[in-house]
């Protein structure tokens, strides 16, 4: 069944569309992220132009990461001073990569930053999330277990001033790293159109030693405030979200989310950090491609009498 | 009587004389001079029909006849980039902005263009893709560039997209006089305002031409919503984000299952 969409001016599949919120709502719902990452170029990939795409999944996102974060709520899996702390420091993040994307969107080296900044981030993310969730699996399978949380294997990290105790974590930890954190994925959210999930939970995981029980819960919340606000900023200055194409994806999403978030819950830990690390690095993967292998056609056409 | 006929026939010789323009008149028309899109829209077929009126003193004359119907879309300035491999990766290293390209383009023809007509012809009266003025900027000048790889790349893209087509058996002629063509209208062209020249040739020559016009207009719903989105963007924008939370708060609310 084809409908028009109205803002991407192109007929879609209703079913696939349908199909691949599903499928991506269930990736986001099982491992606390957004799903943008994958969204985005699928979309652009079934010639949705580019703008509009990340425009329309930052609402996906936001219904997707709310109906995640209700689930996650009832369970009292949800550490909300640490989403609050991180969202501090994500609101100056966000201005300072505001400012960046329109500097590089003049010089027009925008699309080779944006390339670059989701091989090199999405390899190294998914390299070190692999590395360690195998060796975690291997420890596991000899029998030794070992937690992530080791008292005394402190970083640099605790040992800054200003702590401010996460109750709900459990943790102690300093605001410093916290607002750092928040900021540098409110930075990258805006240059690169995602919602930042995949770096979040495991800077959380690795850095802040945030147990497993409440970081996609936090995660969560944080990326459905942050694409709440995408999504009103990207309406009221480029006019560019596709409000029908963001409601197929989302009611697709959420059913997909809430199966995603309770199988989520049955996987162990570090499988389900393996899995993600695997996802996170093929898409990488086939950025670095894009950029690398020979391009079918070297020549590209880009409208700039403004998109109607 | 017979200097009537006499006069008549002098009458059409003088017309005969001034030039053989004269003797043919083009009418064309489209079975819709406006394409509405609405949510099952998928592109559209309108049908462009026409006959030659030949002068009625000389029904001797005319024929073969050939039609080139060239529709012209809304246009819009496109920039073409080009990658290069620097230090290992693909960069746009090149681009060219073109000034106000046609935003679709259909050349349909009963023949060949070639066989119509000559080249210097073709040139002149700007038929054909190959022939279709597509200014650059070249240093703050606009000028056309006719060996350039940048312009055959663009059509070569625009063609792959379905926007610009050359078909030269797209008219037919039912009889002599009579002709028809199928002016297909893929779902990706934009909305505008669009214009279908029609010229008819005979003996490699022009004889005479006629404009027609169509609009693509969005109603309905796809109207309204993109009215809404680019008109009040904010209260979109609110009512965008609480679609999403109420879909998010009734998918948790509907599979609860703790």
């Amino acid at each position: 069944m084809q409908i028009y969409l109205p803002i991407a001016d192109i007929p879609v599949n209703v079913f696939l569309v349908l199909a691949m919120g599903l499928a991506v709502g269930f990736i986001s719902g099982m491992f606390g992220v957004g799903g943008g990452f994958l969204m985005t170029p699928l979309l652009i990939f079934i010639g949705v132009q580019p703008a509009v795409a990340v425009a329309s999944v930052t609402t996906h996102v936001a219904a997707s990461s709310f109906s995640g974060a209700t689930t996650y709520w009832r369970r009292n899996a949800i550490d909300v001073t640490l989403a609050l702390t991180l969202l501090a420091g994500g609101v100056f993040g966000s201005a300072g990569g505001v400012a960046l994307f329109t500097w590089l969107r003049a010089l027009d080296q925008l699309d080779l930053v944006i390339g670059l900044s989701y091989v090199t981030l999405l390899s190294v993310v998914g390299v070190l999330m692999v590395g360690e969730s195998a060796r975690a699996i291997v420890r596991s399978f000899q029998g030794r277990r070992i937690e992530l949380r080791r008292p005394g294997s402190h970083m640099w990290i605790h040992g800054l001033p200003l702590k401010l105790r996460f109750k709900r974590s459990k943790i102690y930890v300093s605001a410093i790293p916290v607002l750092a954190i928040g900021f540098i994925i409110g930075f990258i959210g805006a240059i690169m159109g995602i919602g930042g999930g995949f770096l979040l939970v495991p800077m959380l995981i690795y850095l802040l030693r945030v147990p497993t029980a409440t970081v996609i819960g936090t995660s969560m919340v944080l990326t459905f405030l942050t694409m709440v606000a995408a999504t009103i900023l990207h309406a009221a200055t480029n006019h560019l979200v596709d409000a029908v194409l963001a409601l197929i994806l989302m009611v697709g999403g959420v059913i997909g989310a809430q199966f995603g978030a309770h199988a989520g819950q049955r996987i162990r830990g570090e499988w389900l950090r393996l899995l993600l690390g695997l996802l996170v690095l093929s898409v990488g993967l086939r950025f670095a491609g894009q950029l690398i292998l020979p391009p079918d056609n070297p020549y590209s056409i880009r409208l700039i009498g403004g998109v109607p | 009587m017979r200097w009537a006929f006499a006069a008549a026939l002098i009458f059409a010789s003088l017309i005969g004389g001034t030039g053989p323009a004269a003797a043919e008149r083009l009418i064309a028309s489209l079975t819709k001079q406006s394409v509405l899109i609405t949510s099952n829209y998928t592109g559209v077929e309108l049908v462009l029909f026409g006959t030659v009126e030949r002068d009625a003193a000389d029904p001797a004359r005319g024929g073969p006849y050939d039609i080139v119907a060239t529709v012209t879309g809304p246009r819009e300035s496109i920039r073409t980039r080009r990658k290069q491999r620097v230090l290992g990766i693909w960069v746009n290293t090149q681009a060219r902005s073109f000034i106000d390209p046609p935003s679709y383009l259909a050349v349909l023809a009963s023949r060949p263009l070639d066989a119509i007509t000559n080249a210097e012809n073709r040139r002149r009266l700007q038929l054909g893709i190959a022939n279709t003025p597509l200014p650059e900027l070249i240093h703050n000048d606009i000028g056309e560039v006719s060996n350039d790889p940048f312009r055959a790349a663009l059509i070569q893209i625009m063609r792959e997209r379905d926007l610009y087509s050359e078909e030269p058996n797209a008219v037919t002629f039912l009889t002599p006089t009579l002709f028809r063509a199928t002016i297909v209208l893929p779902a990706q062209v934009p909305t505008g305002n669009y214009t279908v020249d029609v010229k008819l040739f005979e003996a490699g020559n022009l004889i005479a031409h006629t404009d027609s016009a169509f609009e693509i207009v969005k109603v309905g719903f796809e109207q309204f919503v993109v009215n809404a989105a680019r008109d009040h963007g904010l209260l979109y924008g609110f009512a965008t984000a609480l679609m999403a939370l109420m879909t998010g708060w009734i998918a948790s609310v509907a599979f609860r299952r703790d």
